[in-house]
């Protein structure tokens, strides 16, 4: 008479369901009631598809919603990562914030979804995301094949190697039957066989899945050398225990842009999150800075900088957002420069220098289109 | 292994301590070997693990991230709903153990005092006011369930079956967030955030609450004289045995909103939740299977002669016997989904093992590998076994699994 | 509707039972098959609006990547089929392995746990218990980082009696490596193998003929023995030349070098499912009768042949089919390979996914491969069963 309670609770659903079928066949009712549910939107989506090619959907989609929704990486220190508040942070993750700023004036309204390295493209493919911003190497694969569309290059990278540096270890050749630890799934993992293929070295990989494991074994001295994107070894360097006993070879792999990537499909969207960016840049370029942005807007008198700022209408419009964008993304997130120094600057424990990173001025590769 | 000795030994000198080692350790000259070396690996490990657990591993990992643990990135204002409907499972808790169990003052002493226990931790002032509110909830429950047990019975019974639901909507809330206006405690937490213990105990419950109904119309469908029905079913429950449960999470995260009509959303715990339970209800139908297969014909032939429908004597007849018998497998197999929950932490999901990997991340406790999964282990082990002593003590107890 | 004609008629067809049955089930074929159609049909537009078709022709193109275990020839310009080779073959290694060692620890186990040694008794239901309620995907990894990885590094390497080398970096045992004279050894090993099968098929035909029992295993077992060692001392050179590990650089060289995620792998699922075989045996055990041994004492059987003739026997009748799925279990499991990153099928077609995005494909590729797996196994099952049922008339 005693009997579990969760059991019983179990049972009576349980029951229900047997009672509304009734029959021996009974199991077809559920099945049956799916289909009919799922079949009646399918032939109206079939239509829509031919006929829209899909032109501003995402933002309709996006204003719907009231956020948009980021894929970041959940596990790399200075791009991507959740501290121990549970609060996303890092230079990608601020990349979703100035989008949201630009479209809802609220850095806020995003909804950041951590991706593995294997599962984001096709979350993005599967409309899951609306925008990748999960240091993503544009390649022509997936420029084409992945049908995703990379907007403007937000941080230039390149492959690197990084090696205790007690070991002398200089060039490729010093790795000969070496192991290497290197993470699935990447463009690294492809990298490094042709390279260690041209350069005819041979090695043993170290393979894992994610980026936290990789260091792991590499800490623990499992693999003669790490290889990543040097950015990220500059950030694993730092969070290894003894970061001077680990040095970055003066080698380069491979050139790895790194930037937002969207699907095929909705030149809208492109457009917007692309001029997200070079807003950034340009905000930079004209030292405009989330401090001063509110002087600059009230007393300046070049047009670039009304026109940017929207003091001179029509910039936003023909983005399908508010005139105040480029003005909401400086205010509430920053310039490109702020963005960099917040996750990746001088004061953070993850400092890279910036390089080919800093504005075309400065002889870097960050470079704008002109606001007209 | 104790031999039932029906005749009492003769009572000797050496009676006691000495004649029990004698005779359970040093019978033999074989056994002598074996137990010294029993007992030198026993000694080893305690010393080496005990040493390690005290002096070298360091359990700061833990305490800065015991929120992450338990309950993910799930925002700390709206929290207090969570120890709410915790409360409420613990006043449930309390009032049937003092309806169904009163004998055991073991478990309720466990259940009941576990959180003044906690209080007495150095937790933030907060947690301990709700932890006293948890304590509270469970003594007023053991205490009306204690008093008066015919009349509360009812309403337990009934809180029990809303209590699922009742945590959902606490967990997910109410009201939308707004943008610029400050997020109220009741506002929705979007189920991106839900992790850590949280999300292992939702993912858990849900998979095997809903896979129960699916489960028992495939076991039925599998015992159906009509064959199409039969061959599906058993087409269904063989495809999804002979796969891992990795390749179904996979396919649920990747594939099934490619199955979806475009533009349609579905939520990625959602999608673990369905993963599991679709896995979850080929197993079920198996064990219940079991149970209908051991119902001896002459139940069927005798609800027959008195005239009674196939369908009205598997109702009345049949499942309430079978399940009852199978009672103690679906006990385990609750436990073995609790443990393969672990598994979306591989399709990027944060549960309890999803979320130790993230702050493994954190740069201040990289390489704490140890520390952090030794207490994750611990969680996940030292749940599975209260669990499984809970239901063998109720099926000792109530006789479940026999007949 | 209460018209009730006064002639006796048919059953209406729509109160036909056997109608009803036909229509129930052509509606439920009907739903299922709609249902299939309505996602495959999503699926498909929905790949086509991003430009991409389903299909295999991809297996052909170039990996481009290397992987770390390899037991064929494999190089990053091989293509994505051989990758899934690859794979395939290390998962089957794995299994192999975690089988053959989980059913020695396991059957240890469930000896020990019926031991009347306190103790060992003891011991072994402390261990039964803490592995029957591990997760295990969160042991295997525990068990790589924490144990694996943590070994010493290859120039602090821990070596037993000069030979068996403990690193992180691997684990090396003596190996021994064939020689020339290899391929003559396989021929002796081959004509062993046949001369034991005709010892074991004519001792069995004794044994029905005279009713004895012979050690027909034994016997068989010890033919192909004899000829191995008289091929061993018959062939001037060696077959196999003894080869022991040395650190060489940056890697172990010469004996055999198991990868820590390997043998992280293996042990891991060799521990987890040995439990679980612990308790198979140990229930197999008790379920032969006490009165079952007894009666073959009374018979006059020694304590040997009891156990040889009465207990065993009735036991694996037992132990056989629990014991089945533990080996398809511990099989499965080998899919946690892609949390500490050793190379199985499942963790190669999770990369080749990520490569090539196909992740439709490969998905349906690997559960395919899982699928006939469990199809040997239940065929095995039921050949099993069948020659059991043979045995009780």
């Amino acid at each position: 008479m005693r009997k579990s309670l969760l059991f019983v609770s179990l049972l009576v659903v349980a029951s229900m369901l047997l009672a509304a079928c009734g029959a021996p066949a009974a199991s077809e009712a559920p099945a049956e009631a799916a289909a009919t549910e799922a079949a009646a939107p399918a032939p109206a989506q079939t239509v829509l598809e031919v006929t829209v090619p899909g032109y501003g959907e995402t933002l309709k989609a996006v204003q719907e919603r009231g956020k948009v929704v980021c894929g970041v990486n959940a596990q790399v220190p200075g791009f991507g990562f959740v501290d121990s508040a549970g609060v996303f942070s890092g230079f990608d993750v601020d990349f979703c914030r100035a989008l949201a700023a630009g479209i809802f004036g609220d850095p806020d309204a995003v909804e950041f979804r951590a991706l593995t390295s294997s599962e984001r493209f096709t979350a993005l493919q599967a409309g899951e995301i609306d925008v990748l911003s999960r240091n993503t190497t544009w390649t022509l694969t997936r420029d084409t094949e992945l049908t995703g569309n990379f907007v403007h290059t937000m941080f230039y990278d390149g492959q690197g190697m990084m090696v205790a540096a007690d070991s002398g270890f200089t060039t490729l050749k010093d790795l000969e039957g070496g192991t290497i630890c290197v993470q699935t799934g990447t463009t690294t993992e492809l990298n490094l066989a042709d390279v260690m293929a041209a350069e005819g070295i041979s090695y043993t990989p170290a393979v894992f899945e994610d980026s936290n494991a990789t260091l792991a074994a590499y800490a623990e001295g499992r693999c003669d050398a790490i290889t990543t994107d040097k950015s990220g070894l500059v950030s694993n360097r730092a969070s290894l225990p003894d970061p001077a006993a680990h040095v970055i070879m003066d080698v380069t792999m491979s050139k790895e842009p790194l930037g937002p990537m969207v699907r095929h499909g909705d030149d809208q969207w492109f457009d917007i999150v692309q001029w997200t960016a070079f807003a950034l840049f340009t905000a930079e370029e004209y030292g405009i800075t989330s401090a001063n942005v509110d002087d600059v807007k009230a007393s300046a008198t070049d047009p670039n900088i009304m026109r940017l700022l929207g003091t001179e209408p029509g910039m936003g419009a023909k983005l399908g957002l508010s005139e105040e964008w480029a003005y909401n993304i400086i205010k509430l997130v920053g310039n490109y420069e702020e963005l960099y120094n917040r996750s990746l600057g001088p004061d953070t424990p993850t400092f890279i220098p910036r390089g080919f990173n800093s504005l075309y001025t400065d002889g870097g590769l960050l470079y704008a289109p002109p606001f007209r | 292994m104790q031999n039932p000795q029906t005749v009492l030994p003769p009572i000797t000198e050496r009676s006691g301590i000495l004649r029990w080692l004698r005779h359970n350790l040093f019978n033999t000259w074989s056994d002598a070997i074996l137990t010294v070396i029993a007992a030198s690996l026993i000694y080893w490990l305690t010393k080496n693990l005990l040493t390690w657990a005290v002096t070298t591993a360091e359990w700061d990992v833990v305490v800065a991230n015991l929120r992450l643990f338990m309950i993910g990135q799930f925002p700390l204002e709206q929290a207090g709903r969570l120890w709410v409907a915790l409360a409420f499972l613990v006043f449930l808790t309390g009032n049937s153990l003092a309806i169904w169990d009163r004998k055991s003052y073991i478990a309720a002493f466990l259940i009941l005092g576990l959180p003044v226990f906690l209080i007495f931790l150095p937790f933030a002032p907060q947690t301990r006011i709700w932890l006293g509110v948890m304590a509270a909830a469970g003594i007023l429950g053991w205490g009306l369930g204690y008093t008066a047990p015919q009349s509360v019975k009812r309403s337990v019974a009934i809180g029990w079956l809303i209590a699922l639901p009742v945590f959902i909507l606490l967990t997910r809330g109410f009201t939308p967030a707004v943008a610029d206006v400050p997020n109220t405690p009741i506002t929705i937490v979007p189920t991106n955030l839900w992790g850590g213990l949280l999300l292992t105990f939702l993912l858990t419950v849900v998979a095997n609450i809903f896979s129960f109904p699916l489960g028992l119309l495939l076991a039925l469908g599998r015992r159906s004289e009509l064959p199409i029905i039969r061959w599906f079913s058993v087409g269904y429950i063989e495809l999804v045995r002979g796969v891992p449960l990795i390749t179904i999470l996979f396919m649920a995260q990747l594939m099934l909103p490619l199955f979806l009509p475009n533009g349609q959303d579905i939520d990625r715990v959602l999608r673990a939740m369905v993963g599991m339970t679709l896995f979850s209800a080929a197993y079920l139908a198996e064990n219940v299977r079991g149970g209908l297969q051991a119902i001896p014909k002459g139940q069927f032939e005798a609800a027959h002669a008195l005239g009674l429908s196939s369908a009205k004597t598997m109702y009345f007849i049949i499942l309430p016997q079978a399940l009852r018998l199978i009672i103690p497998i679906l006990v385990g197999q609750f436990i073995s989904m609790f443990k393969d929950t672990a598994l979306v932490a591989i399709v990027g999901l944060f549960d309890l093992l999803g979320i130790a990997r993230t702050v493994l991340s954190q740069p201040e406790f990289i390489g704490l590998h140890r520390e952090v999964y030794a207490f994750v282990s611990l969680f996940y082990w030292g749940l599975s076994y209260v669990m499984s002593y809970i239901s063998q003590r109720l099926e000792t107890s109530l006789g479940l699994g026999t007949r | 509707m209460q018209h009730t004609p006064a002639t006796k008629r048919a059953t209406p067809f729509w109160r036909d039972e056997r109608f009803l049955q036909l229509l129930g089930q052509a509606l439920f074929l009907i739903a299922v098959f709609g249902f299939a159609w309505i996602i495959i049909n999503n699926m498909r537009t929905g790949l086509q609006k991003q430009g991409m078709t389903l299909g295999f022709s991809f297996i052909s193109g170039i990996a481009g990547f290397d992987i770390a275990e390899l037991p064929i020839v494999y190089s990053r310009s091989s293509t994505y089929l051989q990758a899934y080779t690859v794979g395939l073959l290390n998962t089957l290694i794995v299994s192999g392995i975690g089988i053959f060692f989980s059913t020695i620890l396991g059957v240890i186990l469930g000896v020990a746990r019926l031991s009347k040694n306190f103790l060992i008794n003891r011991l072994a239901a402390l261990y039964l218990e803490l592995m029957r309620n591990m997760s295990l995907l969160v042991f295997l990894i525990f068990w790589y980082q924490g144990l694996f990885l943590k070994l010493p590094k290859i120039k602090e390497a821990i070596i037993w009696f000069d030979s068996v080398y403990w690193t992180n970096r691997g684990i090396g045992i003596p190996w021994g490596i064939p020689t020339a004279s290899y391929p003559t050894f396989q021929l002796f090993l081959l004509s062993g193998i046949f001369l034991a099968l005709i010892v074991f098929f004519s001792l069995q035909a004794y044994a029905k003929r005279t009713g004895r029992a012979p050690l027909t295993s034994l016997w068989s077992a010890l033919a192909f023995t004899v000829v191995a060692i008289v091929g061993w001392l018959v062939l001037p050179l060696k077959p196999l030349e003894l080869s022991i590990p040395f650190a060489n650089g940056l890697n172990l060289s010469g004996g055999k070098i198991f990868s820590p995620e390997f043998m992280a792998l293996t042990s891991g699922l060799v521990l987890y499912t040995a439990a679980f075989i612990g308790e198979v045996v140990r229930s197999g055990i008790l379920a032969v009768s006490n009165g079952q041994v007894e009666a073959a004492r009374a018979l006059g059987l020694n304590r040997f042949q009891t156990l040889r003739l009465v207990v065993f026997p009735q036991a694996l009748r037992v132990i056989v089919p629990p014991l089945t799925s533990q080996y398809l279990n511990l099989t499965k499991n080998s899919s946690l390979a892609v949390a500490i990153g050793y190379p199985d099928m499942f963790y190669v077609s999770n990369t080749i996914i990520n490569q090539s995005g196909r992740a439709v494909e490969m998905i349906a590729v690997v559960m395919l491969t899982y699928l006939t797996f469990s199809l040997i196994t239940s065929l095995f099952m039921n050949w099993y069963n069948a020659k059991i049922k043979l045995v009780e008339r």
